[in-house]
This record gives structure tokens, C-alpha cells and sequence, in this order.
């Protein structure tokens, strides 16, 4: 699946998208594949504050567990709950209905900073996979 | 790390291939995890377990040589039976679990963990005292697992009348095909030892006639929800069978004795400290290998040796150590789950029971 070019990409593989002063988070399709078949996330409630770079929750496939890295920094609106009861959804749409997160941002120019679709497809193929 | 005979078609079908014990082995196929356990206990799964290393004991005294280095009885089946056995050292530490194949009152064979094969061929050749000597086979054995309800008509299709066995069964079709029915995900199977030549075209039969190639991480949830150990996570050097729930195939009282049965005799004397027990997860969160159990109050009881979220019944399980008297079924402990508890409570394995079908 190749990353959409609306969305921002980093490092740890979380993707996120900006809509007026809502950012929008998930975990990218390699992240998924990579995990295997996901079982588990641990997200924080409305309300938390996240930090771009620092870790907000943890995923859990059934082979381990992985950090999840804020790429922005707010105040989280909204979190899927659907994640709860069908967290493979992450799995089978990781770029849509498996989305984790939506954080009113202080400063929606902190995207400015993440990698575009292009920048990190060519993040990703570098990683030698 | 060492290609198996099939380590080619493991890459051709998209296999992830990792280093397991030294071997180089997929993990995963582009099914998945989920779904290929999801096929081993709907249909029938294969699995190439070629790793495992076979040593062979042949002359007149085998039956009695092997029973001297294991802690089961292998004199209480018959020649065209398998058991199921652990080999201690004089400590009663546990140097691997194994089968033990009965293929003639003079011929046994003994299929030990990858991890173990090394050691195990250095240890039985320095300790087995008889006529009949282990001769390490590893490299002569390619070994295929098929399992699921229906591995017994797949294998009907390519020999057939060969799968008539009763579980734990194993017989020598010829000089270079072994069939056993036995496994490691508590479905209907058989394990196939063929030679490495013509492994690849058994292989593609199987898969031709809708065997589902299955990768190690499907392998470890489908033991798991049987309460199967595996080395390296719930035994170990520092374990003894007594507390890792093998006792049913420790036999103190056998005839000749074995090794490390006095070690044995000792701690079932003075009383076992901790038990291997199953824990189902009752809290939000999955247990994994080395994290702490805790009681109600936060005390420190023990460790998980393996979990998982199983995929058949869709919720976490796990096995652990577990300090008397806090093992005792229905106990009501946590998990240390990365800082968090989560509560578990001490079942009794199996987790999930095939549903018993027809022969």
C-alpha cells in the first residue's frame, strides 16, 4: 500500500493529517505489516496531554509490543474506540478506520516538519526491506 | 544460520524468514499469524519443522539405554509408540523435553529441540552406557508436521491406509519415510520424516491438495492454548519437571533409574517451591515472557515464562511460575504489565480442547 499523499510521516512510522486544528494519527501500512497481526493498543483518554516525540501508548501484536510516538503536541480530542474491540482494523486500514488519535495541536505548523509521502516511502525503502 | 531442505519454497511463498536456534525459518507466511492458526484448527496446517534434530539409538539394549537418560518409562509402550519425555541432568535440571519413537524392539529414535540438538548429541554421547549408541541423524531427516481435521484425508491422498493410527503412534513405512502421529497444536496430525531430497516434492503435494503452510509464530500460539511448554521459555537448566507440571512423565519409582533421579527424589522430599501453572487474563493487556506476577498486594510471586492473545478463544493467556500456595487453581493474582497490574487468574491448561472428532 503505497502512503498517501495527504498525510506526514515519521520515523517511528505514525502518520498525520491536519484538518482546521485537529491532527488526525495512526500507524503507517508498513508499521502494521511489520507488527504482524495486532492485537492490542493502549491509547490515552480525551483530555491527556501528548508531546511530539514522546511515546502515548504502546500497540501489541501477537509477536510484541512497540511504543507509540506522538508526532505532535496538544490535547487529545478523541480516541477510537473501535481500537478496543477491533484492533485489527489497524491491521486492514491503518490509513482510515484504523486511525488512534485526534489531538487538538498547539502549533499545526509542527507537521511542517514530518516527511512528506514521497520522503518517507523512500525513508522506508532505505530500511532494506 | 542454516536453509532447511525447504528454504527456497518458504521464500517463494512469501515466507518472513528469521533466525530460530541457528536456522533459518519463516515466521510468518503472507496469511498471517492470526489466520494461519486460525486454518490449523479448521483444516489442516503445515509446518516445516526440519530444524529439530533426530538421534538414534539401534542394538539389542536401545530400549534400555534410552530409559536410562530420560525420566518417563519407555518401557511401558510398545514398539510402534511414541512418548513424550524430559532428560535431566544429575542436578534435575531439565536439558530438553523430547519424543521418544519405539520403530523396533531394537531401534529408537529421539527428535530433540533445535536449540538443544548440539548439547544433546555431546551429552547422550558422553552419557549413554550400552551397545547401542546414539548417532545424531539431524542432517539426515528433513521433518514436515501436518495438523488440523484435515490432515488425516490429506494424508490418506499420498499414502494411503496411513493415517489408521491412534495418536502417538509412529511407524517406518520404508527405510526413508517415518510417519507419527504426533504435534505440538493438539489437533489430529502427523509428522513426517522424509529424507532432505525429497522433502521439496512432499511439500508441494501437501500444499497442492490444500495443506496451508504455517510459520513458527502460528506454531507458538497453537501450543500455547494447550498449555504445551517450550524450551527455552518454560524450561530450562534451572527448572526441574517436578515444578514445571511434568511429573506425569517422571517416573521416581522406574526400574534402573535414570539420570538426575536422585536430584529428583530430593526436591519431591522436601516439597516443590513454585509451579508452572496457566493464567488467563482477566484485565485489559497481554502477559509476556519475564514479566512479573504479582499477588493482590504487589508482592512478587514469580514470572511469566510465555503469553499471548490466543487467537481461538480472542482473549490473553499465558504460563507462569508461580511460588506455592499461590498456584492453586482459581487464584486470583496480576500481571506486571509494563509498570501497569492486570489482573490474571490461575486455570488449569488446557486453554482450548480440539473438539474430539471421529478417527
Amino acid at each position: 500500500m503505497g502512503a498517501p499523499q495527504n498525510l506526514r510521516y515519521t520515523k517511528d512510522h505514525e502518520w498525520a493529517r491536519l484538518d482546521d486544528d485537529v491532527v488526525t494519527v495512526g500507524i503507517t501500512a508498513y508499521a502494521q505489516d511489520q507488527l504482524g497481526d495486532i492485537v492490542y493498543v493502549e491509547a490515552p483518554e480525551a483530555g491527556a496531554r501528548v508531546a511530539a516525540h514522546e511515546t502515548f501508548g504502546t500497540v501489541e501484536s501477537t509477536k510484541s509490543v512497540s511504543d507509540l510516538v506522538s508526532p505532535v503536541t496538544g490535547t487529545v480530542s478523541e480516541t477510537n474506540d473501535r481500537l478496543v474491540t477491533d484492533p485489527a482494523v489497524m491491521n486492514s486500514d491503518p490509513y482510515g478506520e484504523g486511525w488512534i488519535m485526534k489531538v487538538a495541536v498547539t502549533n499545526p505548523s509542527e507537521l511542517q516538519a514530518l516527511m512528506t509521502a514521497e520522503a518517507y516511502e523512500a525513508y522506508v525503502g532505505s530500511l532494506g526491506h | 544460520m542454516k536453509p532447511t531442505p525447504l528454504h527456497d519454497r518458504h521464500v517463494a511463498l512469501g515466507g518472513r524468514m528469521v533466525d530460530f536456534a541457528g536456522w533459518h525459518m519463516p515466521i510468518q507466511y503472507p496469511a498471517g499469524q492470526v489466520e494461519e492458526h486460525r486454518c490449523v484448527r479448521t483444516s489442516a496446517g503445515l509446518f516445516d519443522v526440519s530444524h529439530m534434530g533426530q538421534l538414534r539409538f539401534r542394538g539389542p539394549d536401545a530400549l534400555d539405554v534410552v530409559n536410562r537418560l530420560i525420566t518417563n518409562d519407555l518401557a511401558a509402550v510398545p514398539v510402534g509408540k511414541a512418548q513424550y519425555t524430559a532428560f535431566c541432568r544429575d542436578d534435575g535440571g531439565i536439558l530438553d523435553d523430547a519424543i521418544c519413537y519405539r520403530l523396533a524392539e531394537d531401534d529408537v529414535m529421539v527428535v530433540v529441540n533445535a536449540s538443544n540438538t548440539a548439547r544433546m548429541v555431546a551429552w547422550t554421547a558422553e552419557r549413554a552406557t550400552g551397545l547401542a549408541r546414539p548417532v545424531d541423524q539431524s542432517e539426515g531427516w528433513a521433518l514436515l508436521a501436518l495438523q488440523g481435521p484435515e490432515a488425516p484425508a490429506l494424508l490418506e491422498r499420498i499414502l494411503p491406509g496411513g493415517a489408521a493410527m491412534a495418536p502417538y503412534a509412529v511407524r517406518a513405512v520404508t527405510e526413508d519415510l517415518i510417519v507419527a502421529s504426533t504435534g505440538y497444536t493438539g489437533e489430529r496430525g502427523f509428522e513426517l520424516f522424509v529424507r532432505p531430497e525429497a522433502a521439496g516434492a512432499l511439500f508441494d503435494r501437501l500444499v497442492a491438495d490444500g495443506a496451508h503452510p504455517i510459520g513458527l509464530a502460528a506454531r507458538d500460539t497453537l501450543r500455547l492454548e494447550l498449555g504445551y511448554a517450550l524450551y527455552g521459555n518454560e524450561l530450562d537448566l534451572t527448572t526441574n519437571p517436578l515444578e514445571a507440571g511434568l511429573g506425569w512423565v517422571t517416573r521416581l519409582d522406574k526400574a534402573g533409574g535414570f539420570i538426575g533421579r536422585d536430584a529428583l527424589l530430593a526436591v519431591k522430599a522436601a516439597g516443590v517451591q513454585r509451579r508452572l501453572v496457566g493464567l488467563e487474563i482477566v484485565g485489559r493487556g497481554i502477559a509476556r515472557h519475564g514479566y512479573p506476577v504479582l499477588s493482590s498486594t504487589g508482592e512478587v510471586l514469580g514470572e511469566v515464562t510465555s503469553g499471548t492473545q490466543s487467537p481461538t478463544l480472542g482473549r490473553a493467556i499465558a504460563m507462569a511460575y508461580v511460588r506455592r500456595p499461590h498456584d492453586a487453581v482459581g487464584t486470583t493474582l496480576a500481571v506486571d504489565v509494563r509498570g501497569r497490574p492486570v489482573e490474571a487468574r490461575v486455570a488449569k491448561p488446557p486453554f482450548y480442547r480440539p473438539p474430539v472428532r471421529p478417527l
